[in-house]
């Protein structure tokens, strides 16, 4: 089903969406609108496609070996899939968080920090400084890291790593970040922190980001959709998708209904 | 009464039995297995520790009288290093090759040819290097032939050791580094390279220990002198300490043999030195994921 009538300037238009592994068809004609400088939330069941469908967004899903993809993705009208795209320069445009937290283990906090702009224009060092600095603050952990920045990045908590991993992407001054379940294997101290920033970068940046926390999806995000799949082998649909208020108060369909109050799931 | 507590019946006692046996076994068993080289070791220490003076490393070898290793000691790290120069960047980039794009006919192709070559003997390495090498030189040993025969042996050792490390880096690091828009071939070089560093390493000290002892493809490629040895790579015999140690331990002067065992401590010294090298750098760096 298509959601593509609620949101009027979208930054991503996802048009009739499939997408494969191998002969595997894991999701189906996904229609979806992702609004700017807004935070959209993606909820379902496990397996229902919502780690796929995100990577189908800044093209990762084509490094899966034997993986296939079918419709359009425009980000800012232009369609990452056309040909004579370079998965490269849509990725530096769409950022993205993983669930485990995976800073370079070879490189200090600084240089994770910004392990995605050293290979464009040549910076200045002080610009570089500033750039790592913003980025930490924006991430929320400048104060925790600002007196140990050369060392490495993994003698950090997991909570911090991924802070690190998110201030990484920020760098890279994407239009939308891309976040699947980032807090998943957090506490709720570091899950708070997390939360808190994604808040904050809600005002320059698109954020579309997988939770499976209800209370999560309704605290931070603006707009939910909701995948699901109809039974065990089917491909992911995008089941419902709306203003995160409606999903949760109101939603339409009976599954979303039960998944939302936590009946099944 | 306790329900783990048992009476020591017939069945407890003989499993109890069978367990020390087995245990005294596995222990008694490697034992052995590292009996031969601490023997090695010690043996040829005794023998050879007592014609280390400043003529053994100074000195050309004599035929009547204990001479010098020094041309030996020249010649090895001369050929040995050349063949490294040869084969480390060969062994490293098929590795990175097999590794990153080596999921096809190709890496296929490649990675049997490189199992199949470790098992060549290296004689007949040697004799193939005789054929192409120096017979299409003008009939030339050097240094330069030698290299190239000990560089065939190492390279498939590289090859596979550093697929293996590069294989092990989680893959979760490369997707961090595409998806910051980092290009593939830039997220190897500077994000997967320096994380197996520590193993490729490791292998490539591994695989110059290993051939820093050959013998018997040095033969037929830098023949082996008693003297000065050649100036020029490309033209000349030159020696090594493992061909010393092969004419100067069939004398018939024992104090001539006696330098022969001099230069066998201190290959074996050179070799055992690369090997635990290669162990700290693994055990310093190894855990970084
Ligand atoms: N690399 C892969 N190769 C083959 N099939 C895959 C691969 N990754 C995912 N799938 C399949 O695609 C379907 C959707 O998986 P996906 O990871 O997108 O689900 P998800 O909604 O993110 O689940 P979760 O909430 O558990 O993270 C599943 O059936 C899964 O088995
Ligand atoms: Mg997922």
């Amino acid at each position: 089903m298509s959601y593509l009538h609620e949101i009027s300037e979208p930054v991503v238009e996802v048009q009739d969406l499939n997408m494969y592994y191998g002969a595997f068809k894991a999701l189906d004609s996904v229609g979806m609108k992702i609004a700017k400088n807004r935070i959209t939330a993606l909820i379902g069941p496990s397996g229902c496609g919502k780690s796929t469908f995100i990577r189908g967004l800044n093209r990762m899903h084509e490094t899966v070996p034997g993986a296939r993809i079918e419709g359009k993705v425009l980000l800012d009208g232009e369609d990452v899939y056309a040909e004579n795209v370079d998965p490269v320069r849509v990725r530096r445009k769409v950022g993205m968080v993983f669930q485990k937290p995976n800073p370079f283990p070879t490189m200090s906090i600084y240089d994770n920090v910004i392990a995605g702009i050293k290979l464009g224009r040549r910076h200045k060092k002080s610009e570089l400084d500033e750039i790592v600095e913003r980025t930490l603050n924006q991430a929320a952990l400048w104060g925790e890291v600002k007196n140990k920045l050369k060392d490495s990045g993994m003698s950090l908590s997991g909570g911090q790593q991924q802070r690190l991993c998110i201030a990484r992407t920020l760098a890279v001054e994407p239009e939308v970040i891309l976040m699947d379940e980032p807090a998943s294997a957090l506490d709720p101290i570091s899950t708070q922190k997390i939360e808190d920033a994604i808040q904050d970068l809600k005002k320059s940046y698109t954020v579309v980001i997988v939770t499976h926390n209800m209370q999560q999806a309704s605290r931070v995000s603006d707009y939910t959709g909701f995948f699901f799949i109809e039974e065990m082998g089917a491909p992911g649909q995008l089941w419902e998708f709306g203003e995160t208020e409606r999903i949760f108060s109101n939603p339409k369909r009976k599954e979303t209904e039960d998944y939302v109050t936590g009946r099944f799931g | 009464m306790s329900q783990l507590r048992r009476p020591m019946t017939g069945r407890f006692k003989r499993r109890r039995i069978m367990d020390r046996a087995m245990t005294f076994a596995a222990y008694a068993c490697a034992a052995l297995a590292i009996i031969p080289l601490t023997w090695i070791v010690i043996y040829v220490f005794v023998k050879g520790i007592g014609v280390w003076n400043a003529r053994f490393f100074t000195q050309l070898p004599a035929l009547f009288e204990a001479g010098g290793v020094r041309n030996g000691i020249f010649g090895t790290l001369e050929v040995v290093g050349l063949s490294a120069a040869i084969g480390v960047p060969v062994g490293v980039m098929a590795g990175i090759f097999l590794a990153e794009y080596g999921d096809n006919i190709l890496g296929g192709t490649v990675r049997f040819t490189a199992d199949t070559m470790t098992g060549v003997p290296s004689i007949v390495v040697g004799l193939f290097v005789y054929g192409v090498v120096v017979l299409n030189t003008g009939g030339a040993y050097s240094a330069f032939a030698g290299a190239v025969a000990l560089a065939i042996l190492m390279i498939p050792i590289i090859t596979r050791t550093t697929e293996e490390m590069i294989r092990l880096v989680p893959n979760s690091i490369r997707e961090a580094s595409l998806a910051l828009g980092v290009p593939r071939w830039k997220t190897i070089l500077r994000v997967v390279l320096p994380t197996a560093l520590s193993g490729i390493v490791t292998g490539v000290f591994l695989s110059v220990a290993r051939v820093a002892g050959e013998t018997a493809p040095l033969i037929m490629t830098i023949f082996g002198t008693y003297y000065a040895i050649s100036k020029n790579i490309f033209d000349g015999p030159t020696t090594t300490l493992s061909l010393l140690i092969y004419k100067l331990g069939g004398a018939p002067n024992p104090e001539v043999v006696k330098v022969a065992w001099g230069a066998s401590l201190l290959l074996i010294l050179i070799v055992l030195g690369l090997s635990l090298l290669a162990r700290l750098i693994f055990k310093g760096e190894g855990a970084k994921f």
